[in-house]
């Protein structure tokens, strides 16, 4: 069954025909072209697919395209302001060498930005560990994804993002 | 996954007669678990009817001293509620222990209680606040509710529209995850109402089940010392290669004091 | 050299932007037009025989573009994957080699063996058609117990092998060794299970091909950690198409822990059938696919025994293991268990006598072949398992005990008895600062207070060695390796003076674009965004082995470092010319040429300018152009050691281990980036704790059913199964690379496990536990507490 979607994606108003069962990672993959958000698993546990739905994070491999019908999405593609001023936490994560394959980076980046913003940017390193339970890394140990975590939230309050 | 026919019913009725018109249609709320079965193609609905829409199935509402849940309301607004942490601070803790922060941000308690996946956390919550379930067409207890493994009495077509949780005197919620999932392995769900004390075990069975002996021990002396040793029979637990059932019936054990001990604090 | 940013130096990394931006391009990302989607259908059974095949309905549903089976690749006389080690069991002969058919044609050898490729317009239409695909299975009893393989009645799987055995090998000299186990004073025996795991790599395998008719030419591009080896293999011994017909692009790559070093079934078919449905195809594993077809890892049941002689002085060591190789020998199967592990008995000791004898068995299982490490966190295991048991029983102090045989660093080169010649070290300052570090002496009263708390507390030691930098050419070459193990490197300045460097290596994580590049710049005072490092593109790099064993930097980092020579020497001779002086006179220096003794200098950039436009130019004596290629073959492996301390607690109610406190000390030889050091070894100890207490890949005994299939049920270490990492080096630099330096990848993942089990150990041996295998899941751990209390009870 082939239905209209329409969308603001990164600011821009997108639309395209999918079928009823187009994940809405497929649609900003396949059909927008957008491959920065990835697909690690078929369990809905990996993370490499977070974005943010109406200032929700989720995982864009478990919602429909259709059920975001509407919705404003934020993707890693649509963080930095420019190619050279990077989001606060990007930059956390450059930094702090919270990445090393690239895979699971969009989603952390897209969990840790919501994760910090939840906890009113005060976080601990317990917390934090705790909070990327749906995040999955095979590189970095995290370690250094706490550290990048930890880093951006003072970062991204004096940002005023 | 299959295609199916896709709908977005703004209402309760519309919703149910959709349901009821295609005997192959499946209602999708916050989709953690319908998604993912999906996928892995273990179920072929013909249509799918969201409940994203429909506004009357969201929120969380006081009514006198029961805490009144919408079947539509996620996981993480239950956990960040300030009624719910007021009233049923084991309950907010319960929300805020499932899954990761994603799935709490979609999965919603009418679809978890109407799954009734035998490791999910809230039938314990339910089963051990005495809760009542409320769909579109009745009432239905706590004990009456959860049938088997994947067992409800919900009948076909028949939607959760809200579930009431009277407040609890004391209240607490242990959770043992599996490792791997993160689901609950065993959780205990201990609660002191004005009903009495009840010991809700999920994880551990194919469905929730009570421990009655340590109900009735908690009643006289609500203190962990009370329970230690009460044990329960591992016939018919679960077992798999993260817990035996032996491991389970001995983790329920401790949980339940665990959960004792939080609940007094 | 400008500190910020040479040899040394903590400096970002180039690859982060597009990383950090959804800029990468792996394979699934790529936008092929007129593209169709592959799906491979998968064996449901362990073992079975296909009875009969009917695509039929398949064919005719919707979006299908072409199915293939195995009898289509026999008809197009396909070769089988091979495996590219010849191991020689201990009468001389080559090890058993059972065909390994691209897609299963009468057999199905495990759950997930390849049973046909669906070619559709959509991956949901593939999906779809494979549904319809009617196999009619004769089931057969599987052998999936690797313990009882070579038992007499257990379910063949190869005809080719009988007794399910691929090899006997040995090495060391049986006799010696025990004549001196008859007279030791205490003998420490040990019974192990190093458990089979599943890599994981977050990104999933993926491939995908394109058939250009005009010219003949294949492109593949795959998920690959060594896109010329994948295309070697290709070319010569599966598909026949000519090497020079065949590029294979392994773009960025979303980490690979070796899984994704060997030929598989999958990209086989994608560029083999690429020609046949006259479009793009593209394949990516789904999750499920990756845990069941992936190549796992590690699977050995091991006895060791330890001779000591009464002060503690090691005597000898005997090993015996069987090696699980899954149902088909994978691309370096017979390598791992044999020359990268029992190669490494000696570890850090001077135990003058060895024997191990491994035999490898075939099971109705996954293939099993190299995962981080390969070969050595196996060894590392048994070793410094079996040290701290001796400790234990003798009632010494396990690091004493470890000290008082430890390799004196004045023995160095030193010849152990199973082959290898260690290079360099000095093991003792490295187990002092670790000590330090982790303060070992407060241990006691923290286990005190730890017990206050109703918490059995215990801290282990791993003091690990490791040969990496595969590796000598003629070494390997005369223990069976197919393949040479250099490295190459080509540096080719552009006109306007920046540099594109190709090298062999591949990164998939490990940062050679910052690494290699802070070298050239370095070594040639080119700035860092000036140089771009190129890698996995067959069409672009020189023939180069890839990356894994920890190679890439000690191989080709030092291939890098003798081509920045030539560009050096090549630039005197020009640069002599410009500034009229003698080739003699010149040196080179932070990017300029200069006369000795004088102010006259001429940068690099003039140079190459020169070199391209050579209009004042040396012609009659120097080439014009400034584009050099460097092949490394190194002079031996290269031994990076450490150690590792673990301290953590037990909840003896749950039987739940939580890591309080991990110490990691190590010898990288020189470093050239320690941020980037530091994260490889952070990953490695995730990986290696993982293996000790959450991962474990199980199949049911009898079915053969993968029980562990998801990441429901296969425990993938998070972020909260970890405390943060405590980390330091010792530097002996290698004598025998340019750069000095060792290989870093795999130390994580080699050491840690063994320090968390001694450390579990540890804290169990108060309440009785004598062993515990890996995984140390709370089940495991809690059972383990029961069966000695039930013992105690007896
Ligand atoms: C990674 C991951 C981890 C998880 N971890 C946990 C955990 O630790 N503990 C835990 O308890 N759960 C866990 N879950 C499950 C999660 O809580 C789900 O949200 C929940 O089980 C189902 O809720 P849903 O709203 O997503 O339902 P859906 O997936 O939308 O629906 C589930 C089923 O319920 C039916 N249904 C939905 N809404 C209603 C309704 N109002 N009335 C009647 N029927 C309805 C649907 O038709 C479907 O059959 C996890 C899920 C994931 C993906
Ligand atoms: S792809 Fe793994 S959680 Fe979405
Ligand atoms: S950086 Fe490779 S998976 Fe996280």
């Amino acid at each position: 069954m082939s239905i209209s979607v329409a969308m603001t994606v990164n600011g821009k108003a997108v639309s395209g025909k999918v079928e009823a069962r187009t994940l809405l990672v497929q649609f900003l993959r396949e059909h927008l072209g957008m491959t920065g958000t990835h697909v690690g698993c078929d369990t809905s546990q990996c993370g490499a697919c977070v974005v943010d739905v109406d200032g929700k994070s989720v995982k864009s491999c478990t919602i429909l395209a259709v059920q975001a019908e509407g919705s404003k999405v934020i993707t890693i593609e649509g963080l930095a302001e420019s190619p050279d001023k990077l989001h606060p936490m990007q930059e956390a994560f450059r930094e702090n060498h919270a990445l090393q394959c690239g895979f699971c980076t969009p989603g952390m980046v897209m969990s840790a930005i919501d994760m910090v913003k939840r906890h009113n940017y005060q976080l601990d390193e317990a917390t934090v560990r705790r909070e990327l339970e749906g995040n999955l890394c095979r590189c970095t140990g995290y370690h250094n994804i706490v550290k990048a975590i930890l880093a951006a939230a003072p970062a991204m309050k004096s940002a005023g993002v | 996954m299959y295609d199916f026919a896709y709908h977005r019913p703004k209402s309760v009725a519309d919703a149910v007669k959709l349901l009821k018109d295609k005997p192959e249609a499946r209602a999708i709320s916050g989709g953690m678990t319908l998604i993912p079965t999906l996928k892995q193609r273990l179920a072929r609905p013909s249509d799918v009817v969201d409940l994203g829409a429909v506004k009357e199935l969201s929120g969380i509402k006081l009514e006198g001293t029961n805490v009144v849940i919408g079947g539509m309301t996620k996981h993480a607004e239950v956990a960040t509620s300030a009624d719910v942490k007021a009233a049923i601070p084991a309950l907010a803790h319960l929300a805020g222990h499932i899954g990761d922060p994603q799935v709490r941000n979609r999965g919603t308690i009418g679809g978890s209680v109407a799954n009734n996946d035998p490791a999910a956390d809230y039938p314990g919550a339910v089963v051990a606040l005495n809760a009542t379930v409320t769909t579109n067409t009745r009432k239905i207890a706590a004990d009456e509710f959860f049938k088997g493994l994947f067992e409800t009495a919900l009948a076909d077509g028949e939607l959760i529209t809200s579930i009431s949780f009277p407040k609890a005197e004391k209240a607490a919620y242990m959770k043992f995850p599996n490792p791997a999932s993160r689901y609950a392995m065993v959780g205990v769900f201990v609660a002191k109402t004005a009903a009495g004390v009840r010991v809700a075990v999920t994880g551990a069975g194919p469905c929730v089940f009570r421990v009655k002996a340590m109900e009735d021990a908690l009643a006289k002396n609500f203190s962990s010392a009370a329970i230690k040793d009460i044990t329960i029979p591992a016939d018919g637990l679960n077992s798999d290669i993260h817990g035996s059932a032996e491991y389970r019936a001995h983790l329920v054990g401790v949980m339940a004091r665990r959960a004792v001990d939080a609940a007094n604090k | 050299m400008t500190a910020a940013t040479g040899i040394g130096a903590r400096v970002l990394r180039t690859e982060d932007k597009r990383f950090l931006t959804g800029t990468g391009r792996y394979v699934d990302d790529l936008p092929l037009a007129r593209a169709t989607y592959a799906y491979f259908l998968r064996s449901p059974h362990a073992h079975a025989k296909i009875k009969n095949l009917d695509i039929s309905a398949a064919a005719k549903m919707s979006g299908v573009v072409n199915i293939f089976t195995g009898k289509d690749l026999v008809d197009a006389k396909v070769g089988g994957l091979i495996c590219g080690w010849v191991v020689k069991d201990k009468h001389g002969e080559p090890h058993k080699a059972p065909p390994h058919p691209v897609m299963a044609v009468d057999t199905v050898r495990y759950v997930g063996d390849t049973v046909a490729m669906v070619v559709a317009n959509s991956y949901d239409d593939a999906k779809d058609a494979a549904e319809a695909i009617k196999v009619d299975y004769d089931v057969q009893p599987a052998n999936i117990d690797l313990a009882k393989s070579f038992d007499k009645g257990s379910p063949q799987v190869h005809p080719e092998a009988p007794g399910n055995l691929i090899y006997d090998w040995e090495i060391g000299v049986k006799a010696d060794v025990e004549a001196a186990f008859a007279k030791a004073a205490h003998v420490t025996k040990l019974d192990l299970i190093n458990n089979r795991l599943i890599p994981n790599a977050m990104e999933p395998r993926a491939a995908a091909a394109e058939y250009d008719k005009g010219t003949g030419n294949y492109t593949l591009w795959s998920t690959s950690q060594n896109p010329h080896v994948l295309r070697l293999i290709l070319s010569a011994f599966v598909l026949g198409i000519p090497e020079h017909k065949l590029r294979v692009v392994a773009p960025d790559v979303g980490g690979g822990f070796g899984s994704k070093i060997f030929c598989y079934a999958d990209e086989t078919m994608v560029c083999w059938a690429a020609s046949r449905v006259g479009r793009p195809i593209k394949w990516t594993a789904e999750r499920s696919e990756s845990f069941q077809t992936d190549c796992h890892g590690r699977d050995h049941v091991t006895h060791a025994e330890l001779a000591l002689d009464k002060d503690g002085k090691f005597l000898a060591l005997k090993v015996e293991t069987i090696a699980n190789m899954g149902a088909y020998l994978s691309t370096f199967a017979t390598a791992v268990p044999t020359y990268l592990y029992a190669t490494l008995l000696a570890g850090q000791y001077t135990t003058p006598l060895i024997y191990a004898n491994v035999k490898a068995a075939l099971t109705h299982t996954a293939p099993v072949d190299a995962y981080r490490g390969a070969g050595r966190p196996e060894a590392t295991f048994v070793v410094e398992s079996i040290v701290s048991k001796a400790a234990a029983e003798m009632k010494i102090d396990p690091a004493e005990l470890r000290r008082k045989n430890f390799i004196p660093s004045t023995a160095f080169p030193y010849q152990t008895p199973v082959a290898l010649q260690y290079d360099s070290g000095n093991y003792p300052p490295i187990i002092d600062e670790a000590m330090k570090m982790a303060d070992y002496k407060g241990f006691e009263a923290r286990r005190t207070e730890a017990k206050s708390r109703g918490k059995l507390r215990g801290i282990g030691f791993s003091s690990y060695i490791e040969a990496c930098g595969l590796a000598p050419s003629q070494v390997v070459g005369s223990l069976g390796a197919g393949v040479g193990q250099w490295e190459s490197a080509q540096i080719k300045f552009n006109p306007t003076g920046n540099v594109q460097v190709m090298t062999g290596a591949h990164s998939h994580g490990q940062s050679h674009e910052t690494t290699f590049a802070q070298i050239i710049h370095d070594k040639l005072g080119v700035p860092m965004d000036q140089i771009e490092i190129v890698h996995g593109d067959t069409a672009t790099t020189p023939f180069g082995m890839g990356s894994y064993g920890s190679r890439s930097l000690a191989v080709g980092g030092s291939a890098i470092v003798k081509a920045t020579e030539k560009i050096i020497a090549k630039g005197k001779k020009v640069a002599a010319h410009l500034m009229e002086a003698s080739v003699a006179d010149v040196e080179f220096e932070n990017g300029v040429f200069k006369v000795t003794g004088t102010d006259k200098n001429v940068p690099l950039a003039q140079v190459v300018f020169a070199a391209y436009v050579p209009h004042n130019y040396p012609l009659a004596e120097v080439e014009p152009g400034m584009d050099e290629n460097a092949f490394y073959d190194p002079a031996n492996f290269v031994y990076p050691a450490g150690t590792q301390i673990c301290e953590l607690e037990i909840d003896p109610d749950t039987g739940t281990t939580e890591i309080v406190n991990f110490t990691a000390i190590d010898d990288f030889g020189n470093i050239i980036n320690p941020m980037i050091v530091e994260g490889q070894v952070h990953g490695g100890i995730v990986q290696g704790v993982g293996q000790a207490l959450l991962e474990g890949a199980v199949y049911d005994k009898s079915t053969g059913q993968l029980i562990s299939g998801s990441f429901m049920d296969y425990t993938m270490p998070r972020a909260d199964n970890f405390p943060s990492f405590k980390l330091g080096y010792k530097v002996t630099p290698c004598p025998h690379n340019p750069l000095g330096v060792k290989g870093c990848g795999e130390a994580g993942a080699i050491a840690s496990p063994a320090a968390v089990m001694n450390a579990i150990h540890n804290a169990l041996a108060p309440v009785g536990v004598k062993h515990v295998e890996m995984p140390a899941t709370p089940l495991n751990v809690w059972q383990s507490i029961k069966g000695a209390q039930r013992q105690a009870a007896e």
